[in-house]
C-alpha cells in the first residue's frame, strides 16, 4: 500500500536538475486582531468597527452563515504556536509554508472582515484601504516574497477607482481584486469604469471566490449545508465568467486580463462549451460580441488550480488540463485553508517539465510581471 | 415480458421515446378556460388574468422555436398536427413525453397555481393524450404548496398516460428541502420520476451573482441551478427517504456532469460529518438516481472529447433521448448529439427511458 | 520489525498524541481511552501531518437529521481535507478498502522488563513504576 495516493510527481522531483521555485497565487494572511488595523483606519472608522462592526446581508455578526468544517476554514495544523488565527503570523507562515515549499512569490488574498460584503459602503471602502496598507506594512515590507493585491469593492465604483489609483501610484500591487458576489453580475456596465482603469493601468482583475452579495448562493434558493455552499463557489465563478464574456467586457476592454482565484478548474471546459453551443441561437441578442465566447476565454482568463480536481482516474485530470490549456493555469495552495493543495502532491497526473514550469511559475510570472 | 414488450402490446413498436417535447398553452383565457371551474373562469375573465408565458421562454426568441417548427399562427408547439409531424415523422420517435412550460408554476397565489396546474393537466389529457396514443405527459404541479402538489399527483395517479412530475429548475426553495418531501413520497408511490426542467419561478435572482442582463446569460446560468438542485436532493437525503425515486434533469446540458461529480465527491469526503446519512459518494448516488435528457448536450467540439465525457460520467444508464421540440437545439432531423458512442445510443432511445419512466410500460 | 520505545504512557494524556521519528519516518501515537494507536504521521491524500487531526467520534446515520455516535475519539479527521480515518486500522471512512494510513502495532510494557534489554537508552530512563509505550516499526 502506498503512503500517498498516486504520487507520480515524486519521481520527477528527484530527477529534476533545477529545483522549480513555486509562485503561489493564493495565500491568505489574516489579521491578528482588529486592532492591527487601527494604525490604518481613521479614528471614526476605528470607533465604528468597535461599535457597529460588520453590517452584512447575512444572519450573524461574527461568523459566516454556513459553519465551516474546521475552525476559521483553516488547516488544523496552521494555528501559530505563538497565538493568533491561522495566517496571522508571518514567521510561522514562513516556517510552515513559504520556506519548506520554496515559494518564490506568494500572492496575497485577504478575506478578513468580510471586506467586500459590508453594506455600509463607506465603511467597506475604509476597511479595504486599511487592509491594502496593512498588506504592505505587515507582509510585503517584511517578506518581499509576499505580493499584495488591491482590494476595491465594486458596488461603490467611485471609491473603488480612487483606491485603485492610490495603490497603483505606490506600484507594489499585483492585481485589482473585486468582489465575487456583489449586487450585480461582474459583467454589468456599472462596473465598467473599474475595468477601464484596470486596463489603463495594465493590472489584472482578480476575482477570489466567496462573498455574501445578498443573493442566495444558488439560483434555486438557499442550501442547507456547507457541503452544498462550498461547491456553489464553482458555480458562481462559472456564472461570473459567462457574465464577463457575454456582456462584452473583453470586447470593450481588449487588453484586460482576468484571474479567477480558488474557483478550481473542473467547471471551465463545460462552461465554455455551453457558451459556444448556444452562441448562434442568441447571437442577435448580443451583437456586440464579435468572436466566439471560447476565444475570449482563451485569451483573457487565467485560473488558479486549487482546489485541484480529483477524478478517480488520473488520465481524466490530464484531459481536463488539455481542455483548459496549460497556459491558463496558475498554481495556488490556498494556504492556510483546509482544502489546501500541496504543490508536491496535488497533481495526481504526471506533468512534463515544461508544463510544471508554466503552471508552478512561468504563467504567474508573466501575468503578474514578476 | 420486457418493458418494451409491455409497451408494444399497448400500441406501436417502441423504438424511441422523446422524453422532452413542449406543447404550448396558447393562453389562460383561451386554452385553459374550459378547464377552470366557475370561480376561476370568472376571475380569469373579469380580472383579465393571462399572459402567463414563462419568462424563461419568450415565444419569439429563436431558442423557443426552431424556424421550421413555428406554425403560421400561434406559438411554437401549439399545433398538435405540427408537433406530431415534427416529433414523430421528422425526428423519428415512436413516443413522446409532453412537458408543458407555462407560468402556472410560478403563480404566487397557491390556489390559483393549483387551479391552473390542474387545468393544464386536464387540457393536455383531453386535447393531446386523447388524440394520439403515442403521447405521454408530465404532471404539472404547484410546488408553491406541496400539499396541493400532492393532491394533483393523486388526482392523476390512475391515469397511466401521466408518467412523471414536472417541476422547474429554479423555484422558491431548493428541491431537496424537507417541505417538498410529501411530493416525492407521492411520486415514489406512483412510480413517477421527478422531471426538473429548465425554467424559473423567479423568486430571487436566477443565479448567485445576481440578475443577468441577457437571456443568453440567463440560459447559461441554468446549468448551475441544476447542479445546485442535484446537490440539494442528494445531501438532504431525498434518495434515502425515497429510494425508488428518480430525478430527470431536462434541458440542463450534460457536459458539466463529470467535473461536478468530482467536486461533489471531493467535498463530501472532507465534509461528510455535516451530512452523515450520506454514506456513499455523491457521484454513486447520481448514477443511481439522476438522469439527463440529451438536448442540449453542450459537447466538446470533437469525438474524442465526447468519448472522454461519457467515460468520465461512468454510466450508460443516465442518458435519455430528447429533442426538446420545438426549442431550437439543433438543425436537421437527427436529435441525437453527434459523436455519442454506440453503447450510449443503443440505450438512450428506449431502454433508459423505459427504466426511468416505469409507467410508460403500463396500458394507457 | 524492530521495537522502539516512543514514550512513557504518562507523557501522552488521554485524547493527546506524540510524534516520534523512527527510522526516518514520523510516527504519531495517540492515546484514546487507555489504548494507544500508532500510525504513520502522513495522510495518504496529500501528505498532511496527522498529529493535528481532530479526534472525533465515529459518526453514522440511519436517516436525515439522525446523528449516531460511537467509538468516541477513535476517528481522525485529517487536519487538512477532513478525511476520516479509523485509528485502530488506519482505514479511511469513505473508502476503507482502498484508502488507508499505515498503522503500527503498539505494546505497553512495564519499565521493569525494559531494564533488562538493550533498550536502556539515555533518553529513556527506566523507572519501575512507570509504563512505557513501545512501537514496533
Amino acid at each position: 500500500m502506498s503512503d500517498v495516493i498516486d504520487r507520480p510527481l515524486l519521481e520527477q522531483e528527484k530527477a529534476a536538475k533545477t529545483r522549480l521555485r513555486i509562485i503561489d497565487c493564493d495565500v491568505h494572511p489574516s489579521l491578528h486582531s482588529h486592532a492591527d488595523l487601527n494604525q490604518f483606519l481613521p479614528k471614526r472608522w476605528q470607533q465604528h468597527l468597535k461599535t457597529y462592526g460588520s453590517h452584512l446581508r447575512t444572519p450573524y455578526i461574527g461568523t459566516t452563515p454556513y459553519p465551516r468544517s474546521s475552525p476559521l476554514i483553516a488547516r488544523r495544523d496552521a494555528w501559530p504556536p505563538t497565538g493568533g488565527p491561522p495566517g496571522s503570523d508571518l514567521a510561522f507562515m514562513q516556517k510552515q509554508h513559504l520556506d519548506p515549499l520554496d515559494i518564490e512569490f506568494g500572492i496575497l488574498q485577504v478575506l478578513d472582515l468580510f471586506i467586500f460584503s459590508q453594506q455600509n459602503l463607506e465603511f467597506g471602502a475604509a476597511i479595504q484601504r486599511a487592509i491594502n496598507e496593512w498588506q504592505l506594512a505587515y507582509w510585503s515590507d517584511r517578506d518581499p516574497r509576499l505580493k499584495a493585491s488591491i482590494l476595491a469593492g465594486q458596488d461603490d465604483t467611485e471609491a473603488a477607482i480612487a483606491e485603485i489609483d492610490r495603490c497603483a501610484k505606490i506600484g507594489r500591487y499585483m492585481q485589482i481584486n473585486v468582489c465575487p458576489r456583489a449586487n450585480e453580475p461582474l459583467g454589468r456596465r456599472r462596473y465598467w469604469p473599474i475595468y477601464a482603469r484596470a486596463q489603463e493601468l495594465d493590472l489584472p482583475l482578480g476575482i477570489h471566490v466567496g462573498g455574501y452579495g445578498g443573493h442566495a448562493p444558488t439560483g434555486g434558493g438557499w442550501p442547507s449545508y456547507y457541503v452544498e455552499e462550498h461547491q456553489s463557489n464553482a458555480h458562481s465563478v462559472a456564472t461570473q465568467l459567462s457574465s464577463l464574456v457575454i456582456e462584452g467586457v473583453l470586447e470593450r476592454f481588449p487588453r484586460l486580463r482576468i484571474v479567477f482565484i480558488e474557483g478550481g478548474l473542473g467547471w471551465i471546459p463545460a462552461t465554455t462549451w455551453r457558451m459556444d453551443q448556444h452562441f448562434e441561437r442568441f447571437r442577435d441578442e448580443v451583437p456586440h460580441l464579435k468572436r466566439r465566447p471560447s476565444e475570449y476565454v482563451k485569451e483573457h482568463f487565467w485560473f488558479t488550480t486549487q482546489p485541484i480536481d480529483e477524478p478517480d482516474e488520473a488520465k481524466h485530470l490530464r484531459s481536463l488540463i488539455e481542455w483548459i490549456g496549460v497556459d491558463r493555469m496558475l498554481f495556488s495552495s490556498d494556504y492556510p485553508h483546509w482544502d489546501f493543495d500541496d504543490p508536491r502532491f496535488a497533481f495526481k497526473t504526471p506533468l512534463t517539465e515544461a508544463e510544471r514550469a508554466k503552471i508552478f511559475n512561468g504563467n504567474a510570472r508573466a501575468l503578474y510581471k514578476l | 415480458m420486457t418493458a418494451k414488450d409491455k409497451m408494444q402490446g399497448n400500441s406501436m413498436a417502441v423504438t424511441r421515446i422523446d422524453c422532452d417535447i413542449h406543447p404550448a398553452v396558447g393562453g389562460t383565457r383561451t386554452t385553459l378556460l374550459p378547464y377552470l371551474d366557475d370561480h376561476w373562469k370568472e376571475q380569469v375573465v373579469s380580472r383579465a388574468i393571462d399572459g402567463l408565458d414563462l419568462n424563461s421562454y419568450p415565444p419569439n426568441m429563436p431558442l423557443s422555436g426552431r424556424a421550421d417548427w413555428r406554425p403560421a399562427n400561434g406559438k411554437p408547439g401549439s399545433d398538435l398536427a405540427m408537433v406530431q409531424r415534427g416529433a414523430f415523422d421528422q425526428l423519428g420517435s415512436s413516443h413522446a413525453i409532453c412537458n408543458v412550460l407555462y407560468g402556472a408554476q410560478a403563480v404566487f397565489d397557491s390556489y390559483m397555481a393549483a387551479a391552473f396546474c390542474k387545468a393544464i393537466n386536464d387540457w393536455i389529457a383531453a386535447e393531446w393524450l386523447a388524440r394520439d396514443p403515442r403521447l405521454r405527459a408530465s404532471i404539472v404541479v404547484p410546488m408553491q404548496a406541496p400539499d396541493l402538489a400532492v393532491e394533483e399527483i393523486e388526482r392523476r395517479a390512475a391515469d397511466n398516460r401521466f408518467v412523471s412530475v414536472l417541476v422547474l429548475a429554479q423555484g422558491e426553495s431548493l428541491l431537496g428541502r424537507r417541505h417538498y418531501w410529501p411530493v416525492y413520497q407521492a411520486a415514489e408511490k406512483h412510480k413517477l420520476p421527478i422531471a426538473v426542467h429548465a425554467g424559473s419561478q423567479y423568486r430571487g435572482a436566477p443565479s448567485s451573482i445576481g440578475w443577468p442582463s441577457y437571456r443568453y446569460e440567463y440560459y447559461l446560468a441554468e446549468a448551475q441551478a441544476f447542479q445546485a438542485q442535484v446537490l440539494s436532493l442528494i445531501y438532504e437525503g431525498v434518495f434515502l427517504k425515497f429510494p425508488g425515486l428518480k430525478v430527470v434533469l431536462m434541458e440542463s446540458g450534460v457536459s458539466w456532469l463529470p467535473a461536478f461529480m468530482w467536486r461533489a465527491n471531493k467535498t463530501w469526503r472532507g465534509v461528510r460529518v455535516e451530512v452523515p446519512w450520506i454514506d456513499r459518494e455523491p457521484a454513486a448516488i447520481m448514477r443511481d438516481h439522476i438522469r439527463l435528457t440529451t438536448q442540449p448536450f453542450d459537447a466538446p467540439p470533437d469525438a474524442a472529447g465526447v468519448a472522454d465525457i461519457i467515460e468520465m460520467i461512468g454510466s450508460d444508464k443516465m442518458f435519455l433521448f430528447a429533442s426538446d421540440y420545438p426549442h431550437w437545439q439543433f438543425d436537421g432531423d437527427d436529435a441525437i448529439p453527434p459523436h455519442l458512442p454506440a453503447s450510449i445510443v443503443s440505450r438512450m432511445c428506449a431502454d433508459n427511458p423505459l427504466e426511468t419512466f416505469p409507467r410508460l410500460s403500463l396500458a394507457a | 520489525m524492530a521495537r522502539h520505545i516512543v514514550a512513557r504512557t504518562t507523557e501522552i494524556p488521554p485524547g493527546g498524541n506524540k510524534v516520534v521519528a523512527v527510522d526516518g519516518r514520523d510516527i504519531v501515537v495517540f492515546h484514546v481511552n487507555g489504548e494507544f494507536f500508532a500510525l504513520l504521521n502522513r495522510c495518504p491524500h496529500e501528505g498532511a501531518p496527522l498529529d493535528k487531526a481532530a479526534c472525533v467520534a465515529r459518526l453514522t446515520s440511519s436517516e436525515p437529521g439522525v446523528y449516531q455516535r460511537s467509538r468516541v475519539g477513535e476517528l481522525l479527521r485529517c487536519a487538512w481535507h477532513g478525511w476520516e480515518f479509523d485509528m485502530r486500522n488506519g482505514q479511511s471512512y469513505f473508502d476503507p478498502a482502498r484508502v488507508k494510513i499505515r498503522t503500527y502495532p503498539v505494546v505497553i510494557e512495564d519499565g521493569e522488563t525494559l531494564a533488562k534489554g538493550p533498550y536502556v537508552a539515555e533518553t529513556f530512563p527506566v523507572h519501575i513504576e512507570d509504563s512505557y509505550v513501545i512501537v514496533e516499526a
